[in-house]
C-alpha cells in the first residue's frame, strides 16, 4: 500500500493573530504543521510499522512557500519516506489559495506522479482556514470512498474499517477495497516526537519539487473574502468576595438565573 | 543545634514565648481588633475560619499557629500594619505565594502574618523600555501573560509561576530556569517600594535603568527575605519576547556527557541559549509514574535526561545553530538520543522537569538540598550521597535535578512510602552534604535561601564571622525591635552561630 499524506503549513495553533490591512498578519508569525496533518503523517507511519498493513512507501505533499520544506521535513523526521513540495507563493489560508484549487492540486499530483498511491490520508481540516474540504472534495474528484473525522482505522482483508465520530456519536465505516480518502480527527492518536536521528536521517530523504502554475488549474479563488475582523474584544471579568455576590450579579446583572 | 526541619509543635505557654525572642510580644484581642481596623481585609481565626493555608507551607514540614492574616490592600495600609506593631514590639511574617521552601513565609509562633496578595494591581508598562511596575502580590503568572501581549517576558520562569507573587520572588531574589539567560533579580530589579518596620515608606521605584546616585538601597532588600522591609511595588526590567523557541530534550549516558554536552551548547548555540537544565534516572522514575517522559531506552529511563532551550530573534538562524549543536553532540557520543519540541510539546517537556519537585514530595517525606557546586564536583557529591546511605534498610532514593548550566543542585533524599522525618537518615545526610559543600568551595543554598531551615548555618557553613555581623548590623539598624521574620534568616539567637 502506498500513502500520500497532505500536511499545511499553518499559523501555529499558540499564536495570537492579529488582523491587518490584507487579513491575518503572517509576517514574522511563527508557522508550524497542522495539527490534524500531524495526526495523519503519524497515522500513515504506524500502519507502515504495522507489517499487516503492507504500507511499502509513504509521500508527505505539502502546497505552499520555500518554508513548506521544513515542515515536510518534520514529516519525514516522523517517518515519511519522500515529500513532495508544490511551491506558490499564494495564500493557503482561505484569502488566495482555496479548498477546490487545493483538492485540484492534489487530484493531479496522484494522476501524473502518484498513480500507485492507494490511500490519502489529510487532517480533517487545517487551523487557519478551518474548511475540511479537501478530504471530501478530493474523493469526489477522484470518485473514490471517503471516511472523514477518522477516530479509528485498522486493516481489515484489503480494505479498511473506520471509526468516524459525530456530535450524535461514532460511525463505524467498512471500506471494501482501496484506494480512498480518510480525514483524521484529534482523537486518531498521539503524534510522536521526531528523534535527533530521525531529524538528522530526514535531511537525506528526497523532496520533489513542483510549482502550481505548471498543472493546468485554475488557481483563483472561487470565493470572494468581503471582510477580516477579529470578534470584538473580550471584556474583563470581575472578581466576587462571596457567593452571595455572584448569585446576586448573575441574578440581577446578567439576568441568567430567575 | 534545633533540628529545624520537621513539623513545629505549637508554642502555647508565655514562658515558651519569652524564649523566642526577648523583646517581642504575643498578639492579644486588642492588636487583632487594631490590626483589622487598619487593614480591614484581614482575617482574625475563629470558630468559623481557619487560616491553615497561611501558617503552612507545600512542603508539610513548616506549620505555624498565627491567628491573623492581614491583607493590606494599599501600601498605607502596610505603612499602618508595621508601625503599630514595631511600637507594640508584635512580631510579623510578610507573606507572599507562599511557595518557598525554606520556612521562611511561615510563622515560628504566633507572629502576625501579613500577606501582600491584595496589593495586586499592574501599574503601568512601558512597552519601550520594557519595564513592568506593579504591585508585589501580583502572581507571577498573571505577570507573564500580561506583558506576553505587549511582546516582552518576565526575565524569570519557576515552577511554581501560578502561584508564587513578585513580592516573594524579588524578596528571595529567586532564580529559576532563565537565570544564564536573563540574569537574577538583582540584575533585573529596577526600582522598589518598601515599608520598612518603623511604619516609613521608602519609595525607591524607579524607571532608570543607569542611576550612580547614593547607595543603591534597592539591593539590599532583594533576598533579604523580608527581613529588613516589606516590599509593596517592584519595577522590573522585562526583555523582549524572542519570536523563536526550540525546546529539545535529549538524552546522556553519564554525568561527564551532560557536562560536554553543556559546554558544546555554550559553544555552538552562544547567545541564543536560555535553559540548559538536567534530571538524573532516578528522579524520572518517580515523574514516569504520572508523565509520560518522551525519552526512554527502551522500557527505562535514560541515566540522564537535558532539557535545552532556544530563545532567539530570528527562527531559521536559530534552528541553524540548534541543529549544528545536535548532530555535533550525537555524533561525539556526548548525547544518545532526543527530541525537538514543537509547539504545545514545548510546554509538555517543561512540565516534566517543573512537576519533578511536586511529585517526588507526593512519594514520601523529602530531605530537600538546593545546593551550588562546580561542575567537576557536581555529581559526585550524589554519588558519595547515595554510599551513605546505602546502610539503611528500607527504600531510599536519591533523586536529582538542577539548573546545572548555573551549577546549581537539587539534590533530594526520598523514602517513599513513608511520610515521616527519619532523624538517623537526616543525620547522615547532614551536616555532611555541608561540609563538603563548603570543602569543595560551594553555596549550601544557591536559590532557596535560608528561611527557617538554614539560617543557623549561616555563620558555620556560608559566610565569615566579620560578614555576619555586618549583617546584624543593618538588620539592627533597620529593625531595631527585630519585628520582621524574627528567628529567621539570621542564625537565631539560642543558636551557637
Amino acid at each position: 500500500m502506498k500513502i500520500l499524506v497532505g500536511v499545511k503549513r499553518v499559523v501555529d495553533y499558540a499564536v495570537k493573530v492579529r488582523v491587518g490591512s490584507h487579513g491575518v498578519e503572517l509576517k514574522n508569525v511563527k508557522m508550524s504543521l497542522n495539527p490534524f496533518c500531524e495526526i495523519a503523517v503519524e497515522e500513515a507511519v504506524r500502519l507502515k510499522e504495522n507489517k499487516g498493513a503492507g504500507v511499502s512507501e509513504i509521500v508527505a505533499l505539502s502546497i505552499g512557500p520555500k518554508q513548506c520544506q521544513e515542515t515536510l521535513r518534520t514529516a519525514l523526521a516522523m517517518g515519511c519516506d519522500r515529500g513532495i513540495h508544490v511551491q506558490t507563493d499564494l495564500r493557503g489560508d482561505y484569502m488566495e489559495l482555496q479548498s477546490d484549487a487545493v483538492a485540484k492540486l492534489f487530484q493531479k499530483i496522484i494522476e501524473e506522479k502518484e498513480k500507485d498511491a492507494d490511500l490519502v490520508l489529510v487532517g480533517k481540516q487545517s487551523i487557519d482556514s478551518d474548511c475540511g474540504h479537501v478530504g471530501p472534495m478530493l474523493a469526489g474528484y477522484m470518485s473514490w470512498p471517503q471516511a472523514t473525522f477518522a477516530a479509528k482505522i485498522d486493516v481489515e482483508g484489503n480494505g479498511l474499517l473506520v471509526e468516524r465520530e459525530t456530535d450524535q456519536g461514532t460511525e463505524t465505516i467498512r471500506i471494501p477495497k482501496l484506494p480512498a480518502v480518510i480525514s483524521c480527527d484529534l482523537r486518531l492518536n498521539e503524534p510522536r516526537y521526531a528523534t535527533l536521528p530521525n531529524i538528522m536521517k530526514a535531511k537525506k530523504k528526497k523532496i520533489d519539487t513542483f510549482q502550481a502554475e505548471d498543472f493546468g488549474i485554475d488557481l483563483e479563488p472561487k470565493n470572494k473574502v468581503l471582510e477580516v475582523f477579529e470578534p470584538p474584544a473580550r471584556k474583563e471579568g470581575i472578581f466576587v468576595d462571596d457567593v452571595n455576590q455572584l448569585i446576586d450579579k448573575l441574578r440581577n446583572e446578567a439576568g441568567v438565573i430567575p | 543545634m534545633l533540628s529545624r526541619c520537621k513539623p513545629r509543635t505549637l508554642f502555647k505557654s508565655a514562658h515558651a514565648y519569652r524564649a523566642f525572642s526577648s523583646l517581642l510580644r504575643s498578639p492579644i484581642t486588642k492588636d487583632y481588633a487594631e490590626l483589622v481596623r487598619r487593614a480591614p481585609a484581614s482575617i482574625v481565626v475563629d470558630d468559623s475560619k481557619d487560616l491553615e493555608k497561611y501558617n503552612s507551607d507545600w512542603t508539610g514540614q513548616y506549620k505555624g499557629n498565627s491567628r491573623i492574616v492581614c491583607r493590606p490592600q494599599s501600601t498605607e495600609e502596610v505603612a499602618s500594619i508595621l508601625e503599630y506593631c514595631s511600637r507594640e514590639k508584635i512580631g510579623i511574617v510578610p507573606q507572599a505565594g507562599n511557595t518557598g521552601v525554606v520556612g521562611g513565609s511561615i510563622p515560628i509562633n504566633d507572629e502576625v502574618i501579613l500577606s501582600v496578595e491584595r496589593l495586586n494591581e499592574i501599574h503601568s508598562f512601558d512597552d519601550i523600555n520594557g519595564i513592568i511596575q506593579c504591585g508585589a502580590g501580583c502572581v507571577l503568572q498573571t505577570l507573564q501573560a500580561k506583558v506576553a501581549n505587549w511582546n516582552h517576558l518576565v526575565p524569570i520562569d519557576l515552577g511554581s509561576k501560578g502561584t508564587c507573587m513578585i513580592g516573594g520572588n524579588v524578596a528571595t531574589n529567586a532564580g529559576g530556569q532563565y537565570y544564564y539567560r536573563f540574569g537574577s533579580i538583582h540584575a533585573n530589579i529596577i526600582g522598589l517600594e518598601v515599608v520598612l518596620p518603623n511604619g516609613t515608606i521608602l519609595d525607591l521605584m524607579s524607571t532608570n535603568r543607569k542611576d550612580n546616585t547614593g547607595y543603591d538601597l534597592k539591593h539590599l532588600f532583594v533576598g533579604a527575605e523580608g527581613t529588613l522591609g516589606v516590599i509593596t511595588k517592584v519595577a522590573l526590567n522585562c526583555p523582549r519576547l524572542p519570536s523563536a523557541r526550540n525546546v529539545a530534550f535529549l538524552a546522556c549516558n553519564s554525568f561527564e556527557s551532560v557536562c560536554q554536552t553543556l559546554s558544546l551548547a555554550k559553544e555552538k548555540l552562544g547567545e541564543v541559549l536560555a535553559a540548559f537544565e538536567f534530571m538524573d534516572k532516578q528522579v524520572l522514575d518517580q515523574v514516569a509514574s504520572e508523565k509520560t517522559i518522551p525519552l526512554t531506552d527502551g522500557k527505562k529511563n535514560h541515566n540522564f535526561c537535558i532539557l535545552v532551550e532556544t530563545l532567539g530573534s530570528d527562527r531559521e538562524h536559530d534552528m541553524e545553530k540548534l541543529e549544528s549543536f545536535l548532530e555535533q553532540a550525537t555524533d561525539a557520543g556526548h548525547v544518545v538520543d532526543g527530541i525537538l519540541a514543537q509547539d504545545t510539546r514545548q510546554v509538555s517537556i517543561w512540565e516534566i522537569r517543573e512537576s519533578c519537585n511536586p511529585i517526588i514530595k507526593s512519594k514520601g517525606y523529602n530531605y530537600k538540598y538546593d545546593i551550588s557546586l562546580p561542575l567537576s564536583e557536581y555529581y559526585s557529591i550524589v554519588e558519595e550521597m547515595r554510599e551513605r546511605l546505602l546502610p539503611f534498610k528500607g527504600d531510599i532514593v536519591v533523586a536529582n535535578w538542577g539548573h546545572v548550566i548555573d551549577g546549581n543542585l537539587h539534590l533530594n533524599v526520598i523514602t517513599p512510602g513513608k511520610f515521616e522525618v527519619d532523624i538517623q537518615i537526616k543525620n547522615s545526610i547532614e551536616p555532611f552534604i555541608f561540609e563538603y559543600v563548603v570543602a569543595k568551595g560551594g553555596s549550601i543554598s544557591a536559590e532557596h535561601g535560608l528561611g527557617q531551615c538554614k539560617n543557623n548555618y549561616l555563620g558555620k557553613y556560608a559566610k565569615s564571622k566579620a560578614a555576619v555581623a555586618v549583617m546584624r548590623s543593618l538588620k539592627d539598624s533597620f529593625d531595631p525591635n527585630g519585628i520582621l521574620n524574627p528567628q529567621k534568616f539570621l542564625p537565631s539567637s539560642n543558636s551557637k552561630n
